[in-house]
């Protein structure tokens, strides 16, 4: 079998960044400044690579990659089509944005740590890449530890309160792990295989086997504890609000993304459109998403600390996801049919949130402000900063033409059509809590003063301009852009034949059978 | 102008008039003149531009200049569509923008406000707004530009900074960022229904056929809560509260922009969504009509217990506003025209109210009526230009208030049935007006203020003065010749291309 250059990109994908990974231990011995051009040259590369395998899926076709030469099922397989070209293209750019970020932002709160905090980066970029493009069900299990174990290092790396945050991420996140584990033995004890394509082919007739039932729940409950699905979040608060600001973003806007790609994974390639019908647990996630929605804005309300209340709008996100997820399976439209919203809403949401952790670590690292009571008067200090904010925080409450509006019209729309006139109201709703708590702290950074200060008629001489420097304001303001310009790109449409492509993989949306 | 500017191009350009104004504003932000002189030119090439569609438009039979920048969903398109009823509130935006720009420049420079930059870059933001929503041809374009003003005006509105101005921008959002709410989920139930969101003279055909009488209630419901701008009660609360903000911003957004957004998508929805047909099919006319006398009397017998200025002339607000709801509902073509002439007219004649109160505020820092005895000599252009705009309230000639009633009063008649009794509430609340209204003007001219002795004249900033007087000799213009800016020409092609006479 010969394969063209770009079919051997999901696999140097993940071999350049793990190579890196070391390449960082070892020349941060040398020079601890090295570790940053490398790290974000390895994370360049791979998102040009991640470009090529897009375009490549789209033009061409789905990628198979047979690792060693094995043929599966009984070697292990990387498959891309044009799911998870797309989710790779997410996460590496977001890893990007971050990267930029914390080279000075890292610097600046870990001085000791540089080095390893880049290895341990790096080998969560790899963990993530891992599980977005492999097509072995154990394999992704592999990966999945990967970028856990990475990640819960890197919440602790501050030390401290952060500790105590990565261990009990640590034990829920293995409880996780563990479920899924237990998922992939019942399906091998069953099937004896572990290609996802292989288990697609065999499982149909066997699925009224409550093995395989179990199975199936096993996954769902464990990935639902990954991407901290309502009630199953409380790692999550704690996780992001102490974990470094760039750390943070990522969490929010990639790892529980990838979570919940690798349940749409098992949910659709593992098992089938004809499965899921079969049992009523995507209605079931429909509901356990709408109470998440609401509930972690409501708690996002009551927070005082920006991470935290982040945090727990994150928990709200995620409901929206899972909520366009479980609608799935009963929209026919050719535009919000299937996963389209779904998809819609993980690159969204990695923007807007991406750039509103960016944000709060660009007020920790200025100012040590934590609290959204103290933010008074920052708006005149960080004009820049703030002004991100002010778009992320306005795509949040979903005002046009931003990213927010267009996911919120997707999913009211998906609503609609499979006919749950409840979820359109939990929707509404929910854009008036993210209004009641996004305000609160566009009010105290513009518009409150500070005490003491006088009602000044000119710019008062205090307030001088003091930024952050420009390697961390850059990734802030493109992800801020990018909250409006992408909006008025899927406005027009121009994204949709990708996600349109997913729909036709799975026979959802359009392509379900009637 | 014809080879200058393509003529599909036009709407596009009006409206980016003032989003390219507001970046220079903020660009020139620490040099007030040439701030100020950019918000002017932006001002005036967008009326101008406005204005250039109007010959097109009456001389196309009602047929609208479309521009279509892409395609959001199938057959919803983010696009123009500039017919002869959104030019009228196209028209009267952005000429009065011209004047209250010139007014704020006095206002705000004599108050020695802060923020200024912020004030006048929103300002260009919300007109952007307001005048998107009179050019955008469906829901969906409406929706985004009816988002856009209420997000803008905010900074205007809290624009003080004090915690009773926060509490008012806080209010003034809670209730619009929900009103939009509903607005969207109007918007995308119509799009579920019928497959287009696109404004049809007579209402959208399958509308009806599509859903259920129950469904067309409720979502006739949703859109009145949607369009919580027009401030009908209980509703309302929100716009006396914002009376907080500078007078320009209650000027321009509370008599004119943000506002009539409201009952201009009332207008929209109930003629070119609904369909006068339809309405009448449900019997929807005579609740709205209701609904709006409701707030009428209301809104007056709360007028009268203002002694703050600006809340009475909030509370004016509200009931005009119904007022032109009410010309709406009664469905029939003279009262729909009584409507959308009253939206320029009650602009014009209510934005001199406000201007004049504001240049009391300037001049001697009095807001409450009680204080102004024996304002009048001291300020007699400012309180003769109140004057009239009072009397037009009251629907008084000489002044474009008595057109508009006049029109309201026919309506009822051709609407017939239990539409003929309204005349009566109208008269009522005339009364009511004047009750309100007059007392102030006795109190301006005739009472004998205290203490003060010398009543030197002492007028406001001529940058104030002369907005104050356009406005108030154009609300009487508008009675002796009401085709001024084509105002009625525009409204009888709106309402001929309606068809529709109902007994």
């Amino acid at each position: 079998m010969i394969l063209s250059v770009v079919e051997q990109f999901p696999v140097l994908v993940i071999v350049v960044s793990l190579l890196s990974a070391f390449t960082i231990l070892i020349a941060g011995w040398l020079n601890k400044k090295s570790c940053w051009v490398i790290s974000f040259a390895t994370i360049l590369v791979q998102l040009v690579m991640a470009v090529f395998i897009l375009h490549h899926v789209l033009t061409v076709g789905t990628i198979h990659y047979w690792l060693g030469g094995w043929s599966p099922p009984w070697g292990i397989e990387y498959v891309v089509d044009a799911l998870n070209a797309y989710i790779l293209v997410i996460v590496l750019s977001l890893a990007l944005i971050c990267v930029t970020y914390s080279k000075r932002s890292i610097a600046h709160e870990l001085p000791q740590k540089i080095v390893s905090f880049y290895t341990l980066y790096q080998l969560l970029v790899t963990g993530l890449c891992g599980v977005t493009v492999t097509g072995d069900i154990f394999n992704m299990y592999v990966f999945i530890e990967i970028f856990s174990l990475s990640a819960y290092a890197l919440i602790a790396s501050r030390g401290k309160i952060a500790l105590k945050a990565s261990f009990t991420y640590l034990v829920l996140g293995s409880i996780g792990a563990c479920f899924f584990l237990l998922g992939i033995g019942f399906l091998y004890s069953v099937t004896g295989s572990l290609n996802m394509h292989d288990l697609s082919l065999i499982l149909p007739p066997l699925y009224e086997n409550k093995v395989v039932q179990a199975a199936f729940v096993f996954f769902v409950v464990g990935l639902s504890i990954k991407m901290a699905l309502f009630p199953l979040h409380t790692w999550l608060p704690d996780a992001h609000s102490f974990a470094p600001s760039e750390i943070s973003a990522m969490l929010s806007g990639i790892i529980i993304e990838v979570s919940t790609y690798a349940l749409i994974r098992v949910s659709f390639s593992v098992y089938t459109v004809a499965f899921i019908k079969l049992l009523p647990i995507f209605d079931f996630l429909c509901w356990v998403a709408a109470f998440g929605i609401i509930i972690g804005s409501v708690l996002a309300i009551a927070q005082y600390n920006l991470k935290r209340m982040l945090a727990y709008s994150s928990v709200s996100q995620m409901g929206y996801i899972m909520l366009a997820v479980g609608l799935s399976t009963s929209t026919h439209s050719a535009l919000w049919g299937g996963l389209t919203p779904a998809l819609m809403h993980i690159l969204n949401h990695a923007l807007m949130k991406g750039c509103l952790f960016l944000v709060a670590g660009a007020f920790i690292y200025k100012a040590e402000l934590w609290n959204i009571t103290d933010f008074q008067g920052l708006g005149r200090k960080m004009p820049y900063t703030c002004a991100a904010f002010m778009l992320a925080a306005i795509s949040m409450i979903g005002v046009p033409p931003s990213v927010g509006f267009v996911s919120k019209v997707y999913i009211i729309l998906a609503c609609l059509e499979s006919g749950k006139f409840i979820f359109v109201a939990v929707m509404l709703l929910s854009s008036l809590l993210n209004l009641v708590y996004f305000w609160r702290v566009i009010e105290t950074m513009y518009m409150k003063r500070g005490e003491g200060e006088e009602r000044s008629h000119s710019h008062s001489s205090s307030s001088k301009i003091d930024e952050i420097p420009l390697s961390m304001l850059i990734p802030v303001l493109t992800l801020a852009g990018l909250c409006i310009i992408m909006g008025v790109v899927w406005l027009t449409e121009i994204p949709l034949p990708i996600l349109d492509q997913v729909n036709a993989l799975f026979g959802l949306g359009r392509y379900a059978i009637p | 102008m014809e080879q200058l500017i393509p003529i599909p191009y036009r709407p596009l350009l009006a409206i980016l008039c003032p989003a390219i104004g507001s970046i220079f504003i903020v660009l020139f932000g620490k040099r007030p003149n040439i701030r100020e002189s950019w918000t002017m030119l932006a001002s005036i090439a967008q009326f101008l531009i406005v204005f250039s569609m109007v010959p097109i438009v009456i001389g196309g039979n009602g047929e609208p200049i479309k521009y279509t920048l892409f395609t959001a969903f199938p057959s919803v398109d983010f696009g123009f569509s500039v017919d002869a009823f959104g030019l009228i509130f196209a028209i009267t935006s952005s000429f009065l923008w011209i004047l209250v720009s010139s007014y704020s420049i006095g206002y705000m420079r004599s108050l020695h406000e802060h923020a200024q930059t912020r004030y006048y870059f929103c300002f260009c933001w919300a007109i952007f707004g307001a005048v998107g929503v009179a050019l955008s041809g469906n829901l969906f374009t409406m929706f985004v530009f009816y988002e856009i003003l209420t997000v803008s005006t905010y900074p205007l509105v809290a624009h003080d900074q004090t915690p009773e101005a926060l509490f008012a921008g806080r209010k003034y959002l809670a209730y619009l960022l929900t009103a939009g709410g509903f607005f969207l989920a109007a918007v995308v139930i119509t799009y579920y229904f019928t497959g287009t969101t696109d404004f049809v003279t007579g209402g959208i055909p399958n509308l009806a056929s599509e859903a259920s009488r129950t469904a067309l209630m409720a979502l006739f419901a949703l859109f009145l809560l949607g369009f919580m701008k027009a401030a009908w009660m209980p509703f309302h609360s929100w716009l006396p509260t914002a009376m907080v903000a500078p007078t320009p911003v209650s000027a321009l957004l509370h008599a004119v922009a943000v506002v009539k957004a409201g009952v201009f998508g009332i207008v929209r929805v109930v003629c070119y969504i609904y369909g006068v047909d339809l309405m009448h099919g449900l019997g929807l006319g005579l609740v709205l009509a209701c609904l709006a006398t409701f707030t009428i009397i209301v809104a007056n017998l709360f007028a009268l217990a203002q002694d703050n200025l600006k809340r009475r002339l909030a509370y004016s607000t509200i009931n005009q506003l119904s007022l032109i709801i009410f010309g709406v509902a009664l469905l029939s073509p003279e009262g729909i025209e009584g409507a959308m002439m009253h939206i320029p007219f009650h602009g014009f004649m209510k934005i001199t109210l406000f201007m004049c109160a504001g240049a009391i505020i300037v001049v001697s820092g009095k807001k409450n009526i009680s204080e102004m005895a024996g304002i009048g000599k001291e300020m007699p252009v400012t309180m003769i230009a109140f004057t009239i705009g009072a009397l037009g309230m009251c629907a008084l000639p000489p002044t474009a208030g008595y057109i508009t009633h006049h029109f309201f009063v026919h309506g009822c008649e051709e609407a017939g049935g239990t539409m003929s009794f309204f005349p009566y509430v109208l008269l009522i609340a005339a009364i009511l007006d004047v009750m309100y209204f007059f007392p102030i003007i006795y109190t301006a001219f005739f009472a004998k203020s205290e203490g003060s002795s010398g009543s030197k004249i002492n007028e406001a900033p001529l940058f104030m003065l002369v907005p104050i007087a356009i406005t108030a000799t154009v609300s009487i213009i508008f009675f002796f010749y009401p085709d001024l800016f084509h105002i009625s020409e525009l409204v009888e092609t709106a309402v001929s291309s309606l068809g529709g006479v109902h007994p």
